[in-house]
């Protein structure tokens, strides 16, 4: 509201800030005699609060940030190095530490590649196409992120379990999918599926369907306009949604204890190792595999910075995107 | 199309079918008996109390942070703005581990928080904490862009119009950023109800005392009791899909306020 249409609003409102309008001239007149050379105040002035309120918010905010941001990120290192940097990495040398490494880069590999393919595919349908049911098909591309990781672990034992619906028939054609590698990985693409579909669907909505109309009017195939036009075009934010799928798939904890029945050296993860360790009073081997899960989060958090810029170079405004990007089921 | 909808059924649909079939094999008065046992109740309590207190607390917390780095310039503004995503970033064990050993006995918090008598770790305060680390992204990422957004001139006006700044704050720009902060409480609360990894560690885990509901789920399955973990997740299931409704009301409420401006 500009404060020419303040003037412009019926009479009622006008007569209530008649009083106060008075008072406002007559303190502006006031500051003015106190300090002259800033006599006519700048916008600015009126936007901000007294230097010491200012000092106490910026105090609070950043002693809040330090205490329960910074604080726990410094102690990961700080106790992973507690030792020195010999005992740190032979921790990270210990074949249970290598062999859950493995793990974590294999489960990784595999729900980021299928999350890829199927949240491109999910994006491009959504985006690009009207069809009924689509509404339900967003709310259902949201929902994992709404669902404690608990729950999401919890709906593969059932299925899967040795008391689940196919428990039985699993057992008997000896196939082995919980306390296993696809029981992991099944869990970890269940939570991490939102990832790329969300970041791309904001995307190639607001790039429209033209450039592929051409396209095709122009001969080109289907694959050839998605290859050629569509692909360039949403790069950068299928990086996002890539980058962002895997730090999610590296660090999950919650789905994939439930379903990885803590095999040692054989189901178990990185943070589910860093749980086992810990638990075991072995803290600089514990804090080792959390450091690295740390530098992870933080490589992730910068690439994600240098994305964000990219992705703003381009017509979206920022704060849309940001909005449709966050971790968050709240869009639809 | 075809290929999109069989892979989400696959993934999403069929096993969140077979969590609600499980729960149709149990008859009511046992899904009642299960729901109101004294250790459910209990956990569901810890759950939902602690989360609905830790969102309170991101609430305020979160405004005074969103506040100064969108208001004000510091040293280190740029790196707090960046820091702020952590708690989404770092692996929740990672969290947990951490944050217990800060505020441990012998932790750097711990030490002289226990001097003065208050003990976190292995209580129900340290779920509390955990719940805070976890939430306070939400509020501050709902809330920021929308303060940026902020039309300068509706201060402007109501400072030319003779408010204080004190009035200007609490009667225009936070009546402006409501839906904002509600969005934001309300993720933050349904992010700390279903949280496990963070909080497990520094819980103690105590039945009746410090046992959250995503914990007794766990308990529950490695018990073999599966009727029991389903229908306690069916509870926290249904109370999430109330708050993504929620949140997707306070969306629509925000969209149909931004032309009143």
């Amino acid at each position: 509201m500009s404060t020419q249409t303040s003037f412009v609003t019926p009479e009622a409102p006008l007569r209530a800030y008649a009083s106060t309008a008075g008072a406002a001239i007559s303190s502006l007149s006031r500051r003015e005699a106190r300090e002259p050379p800033r006599a006519i105040a700048s916008p600015e002035d009126f936007r901000t609060e007294p230097g010491p309120v200012r000092f106490v918010i910026i105090a609070l905010a950043v002693s809040f940030l330090t205490i329960f941001v910074v604080l726990p990120l410094v102690v990961v290192f700080a106790s992973a190095l507690s030792k020195g940097f010999g005992a740190y990495f032979a921790a990270l040398a210990e074949p249970e530490a290598l062999s859950a490494i493995r793990l974590t880069l294999l489960v990784a590999a595999i729900s980021v590649g299928l999350n890829l393919l199927f949240g491109v595919i999910a994006a491009w349908a959504i985006a690009k196409f009207d069809f009924p049911g689509k509404t339900f098909l967003v709310t259902l591309i949201d929902l994992p992120f709404s669902v404690s990781p608990v729950i999401s672990g919890l709906v593969f034992v059932l299925l899967f379990g040795a008391q689940g619906y196919w428990g039985t028939w699993l057992q008997a054609h000896n196939v082995h999918i919980l306390f296993a590698v696809p029981g992991i990985a099944l869990a970890t693409i269940f939570v991490t599926f939102p990832f790329v579909a969300r970041s791309l669907i904001p995307l190639m909505q607001e790039q429209g369907t033209q450039e592929e109309e051409a396209a095709i009017s122009l001969g080109a195939s289907g694959l050839q306009t998605f290859f050629r036009v569509t692909l360039p075009n949403i790069k950068w934010g299928l990086l996002y949604g890539v980058l962002l799928c895997n730090a999610r798939a590296m660090g999950e904890f919650g789905a994939v204890s439930v379903v990885s029945g803590h095999i040692r050296g054989e189901t178990n993860t990185m943070p589910l190792l860093v749980e086992i360790l810990y638990n075991e009073y072995q803290f600089v081997a514990s804090f080792a595999i959390a450091s690295l899960l740390a530098m992870l989060a933080l490589i992730t958090l910068v690439v994600k910075t240098v994305l964000e810029q990219r992705l703003d170079e381009g017509q979206t405004p920022r704060n849309d995107l940001r909005d449709d990007l966050r971790d968050d089921p709240s869009d639809h | 199309m075809g290929l999109t909808l069989t892979w989400l059924s696959v993934i999403i649909l069929i096993p969140l079918a077979g969590l609600f079939l499980k729960t149709l094999e149990l008859s009511p008065a046992q899904f009642w008996e299960i729901l109101t046992s004294r250790r459910t109740l209990n956990a569901l309590k810890i759950s939902f109390g602690l989360s609905f207190a830790a969102a309170c607390v991101n609430l305020v917390m979160g405004t005074i942070i969103v506040w100064a780095l969108v208001r004000y310039r510091f040293p280190g503004r740029r790196i707090f703005d960046a820091i702020v995503d952590i708690p989404f970033a770092l692996p929740t064990a990672v969290a947990g581990v951490a944050l217990t050993q800060l505020f441990a006995q012998k932790g750097w918090l711990g030490a002289p928080l226990a001097e003065l008598g208050i003990k976190v770790a292995f209580t129900p305060i340290g779920i509390f904490i955990a719940m805070i680390f976890i939430g306070i992204p939400f509020v501050v990422r709902t809330v920021q862009p929308v303060l940026i957004d902020l039309d300068p001139e509706i201060e402007e006006a109501a400072a030319s119009l003779g408010a204080n700044r004190w009035h200007t704050v609490f009667r225009v720009i936070l009546p402006s950023l409501i839906p904002a902060l509600l969005t934001g409480f309300a993720l933050a609360f349904a992010r700390a109800v279903g949280e496990y990894g963070s909080v497990i560690f520094i819980a103690g885990n105590l039945p009746n005392v410090s046992e959250i509901a995503p914990l007794l789920i766990v308990i529950r399955l490695s018990e073999f009791r599966y009727a029991d973990a389903t229908a306690i997740a069916v509870i926290m299931l249904l109370a999430s899909f109330v708050i993504i409704l929620a949140v997707n009301r306070l969306q629509r409420w925000a969209q149909t306020r931004i032309p009143a401006h």
